[in-house]
């Protein structure tokens, strides 16, 4: 800026060149960003699964059993509840939604097919993941970006513990267990939902249930199970990544912006991942 | 302190002109430091003088762009990350905040380096933790969270893990920074207590000068990522204590305000010779235009 023009016929020509440097600037300094961001996530990930296989294996240092449970607790336990409520509402108003025009043609009692395909293909696993990216990954991102401001995390790598072993296995291993539980409960709470809906609507229970076990398959049930598990490591990824990512100096607003990054980006991701898997397990047949 | 004879062997820590920048920011500017065994080195100097800087690069968390550092005659500039590992059980350090995992209680800190480095068993460890806390005088605090502690007692905390693995060096990165003057004095007789008893060699970053002076064998003064002086406490203690117009070298001169703390010397000035006016004249330039 400190340039000076020479003249006001420069000064029109050079705005839109200008303009377009900002601009380029800008996608260029995002891009190597989010590259950069990628090529951490990727490291981080090879990391924790070395960790985990070396600690796995016999007479590689142990990973804490202790440490793991009490992930599993704070990551899955807590979030039960939460995601009881949330699948029970989602079973109770897609038949709702379908119910009319089915019950146009006469076949009213097919909310139960949709409800549990729908449950046990995609939304057991995509609105578990998502309330899991809120519960469980901003408060991972929070705790390791605090740990790092107050110093923990070069205390630990000063004491030659690494953070990697230390925070991310546990807590990633910890999202992905959880994750594919919580989907399990979400899946059945998701067809009870649709069945409460379903009785009010004037649907045979015994007809509801007989349905259900129609529409679903293991294939469809373990595409679930699949996907729910990818959601857990992309959590776990995320919320640990940027919650390391914080700077010592960046202090409470590092932490604050840590926070709300990994639930965006985890919900992103979760889509976005959400997405490939369908068109691969559609691809393949596995939905017929 | 006599420190004759230990200065002729081969120095703990040798540091040969370590230089770092951050970006276009020389941090640190080629420092060249020996430290001896069982001395306590005082490294001081002001705020972004490249003291925090340094402490890290002596720790293996920072690595410079030019220079090399060795620990036990071993340069870790050049050491595999496993090899660093091994490095670094054979020191401690004490943070600024103690830097205690928030999650565990004192004892369990204190316990962390054991359960992972070595092959004790519980009761081993046990025994250990209450050694170690005894030392730092809170073995009764054991059983706390780290959150229920007071700034001393975290430190007192920290150090009690520093020291869990028998260091033969201990950091310590501004260890009186936030203490009332009581607790700071306690932390000070800590150190000095803890460099002779356990035999090891301390290295202490620090820009308090009253604690600077009690702890020190030896003192080292950072000024713009130089070394201005390496010196003997009493070396120190002279420079202190001259008179403004015995001190002809503008380095000492700076020193001696640095160590007096006067608002009014060589550091103080340096930053009135600034820009101002050629700042001030380049608004009416630009407003011209």
């Amino acid at each position: 800026m400190r340039s000076t023009s020479d003249g006001e016929n420069d000064k029109t020509i050079t705005w839109p060149v200008r303009w377009l440097a900002g601009l380029g600037g800008v996608i260029l300094r995002t891009s190597r960003r989010s590259l950069g961001a990628l090529g951490g996530m990727q490291l981080l990930l090879t990391e924790t699964a070395h960790q985990t296989l070396t600690g796995c294996l016999p007479g590689g240092k142990r990973l804490s059993r202790g440490a793991l449970f009490f992930q599993m607790v704070r990551v899955g336990v807590r979030a039960i509840p939460i995601v009881i409520l949330v699948e029970l509402a989602l079973g109770m108003i897609l038949p709702l939604q379908t119910y009319p025009k089915l019950d146009e043609f006469g076949q009213a009692e097919q909310i139960a097919t949709i409800n549990s395909i729908a449950a046990f293909r995609e939304l057991g696993a995509l609105m578990t993941a998502i309330v899991l990216s809120g519960f469980a990954g901003a408060s991972i991102a929070a705790e390791l970006g605090t740990m790092v401001t107050a110093e923990e995390i070069e205390a630990m790598e000063a004491m030659a513990l690494k953070p990697v072993r230390f925070l991310v296995v546990p807590r990633m291993i910890a999202t992905v267990i959880m994750m594919v539980l919580l989907t399990v409960i979400a899946d059945v709470v998701m067809v009870f939902g649709g069945y409460l809906t379903g009785l009010r609507l004037g649907v045979d229970g015994q007809v509801y249930y007989q349905l259900t076990r129609e529409a679903v398959n293991v294939a469809g049930f373990i595409t679930g199970l699949v996907k729910a598990g990818v959601f857990g490591v992309l959590i776990g990824l995320i919320s640990c990544y940027l919650g390391l990512n914080v700077k010592p100096w960046e202090g409470s607003e590092g932490v604050g912006r840590a926070t709300t990054n990994t639930v965006v980006y985890c919900i992103v991701a979760i889509i976005g991942a959400d997405a490939v898997f369908t068109v691969i397990f559609y691809a393949y047949g596995l939905f017929n | 302190m006599n420190h004759a004879e230990t200065n002729q062997r081969e120095p703990v820590i040798r540091v040969q002109n370590l230089t770092k920048r951050f970006g276009s920011q020389p941090v640190l500017q080629g420092i060249t430091l020996d430290i001896h065994h069982g001395e306590i080195m005082v490294v001081m100097g002001g705020s972004g003088c490249g003291k925090s800087t340094f402490l890290r690069h002596l720790i293996g968390s920072i690595a410079p762009d030019n220079g090399n550092i060795y620990l036990f005659g071993r340069d870790i500039t050049t050491l595999s990350e496993d090899a660093l590992t091994e490095i670094r059980k054979r020191f401690g350090i004490l943070f600024q905040s103690g830097a205690l995992i928030n999650s565990l209680t004192v004892g369990e800190n204190v316990a962390l380096p054991l359960r992972e480095h070595t092959q004790l068993d519980a009761t081993t460890i046990e025994i250990m933790v209450k050694i170690k806390l005894e030392l730092v005088g809170l073995r009764e605090h054991a059983d706390k969270m780290p959150a229920q502690l007071s700034g001393g007692m975290k430190k007192r905390a920290g150090l009690a893990r520093a020291i869990a693995l028998d260091p033969q060096i201990l950091f310590y990165d501004e260890p009186s920074a936030g203490l009332d003057p009581v607790t700071s004095a306690q932390i000070d007789q800590l150190i000095i207590a803890l460099t002779r008893k356990l035999d090891v060699t301390s290295v202490v970053v620090t820009h308090e000068m009253d604690s600077a002076f009690t702890i020190a064998d030896r003192m080292c003064m950072l000024d713009k990522g130089v070394v201005l002086k390496i010196g003997s406490r009493s070396e120190f203690q002279r420079l202190r204590e001259a008179a403004a117009d015995e001190l002809k070298d503008e380095n000492e001169q700076l020193i001696r305000q640095f160590l007096r703390g006067d608002a009014d010397g060589p550091i103080t000035r340096r930053k009135e010779r600034s820009d101002y006016e050629e700042d001030l004249m380049m608004v009416q330039t630009r407003a011209d235009a």
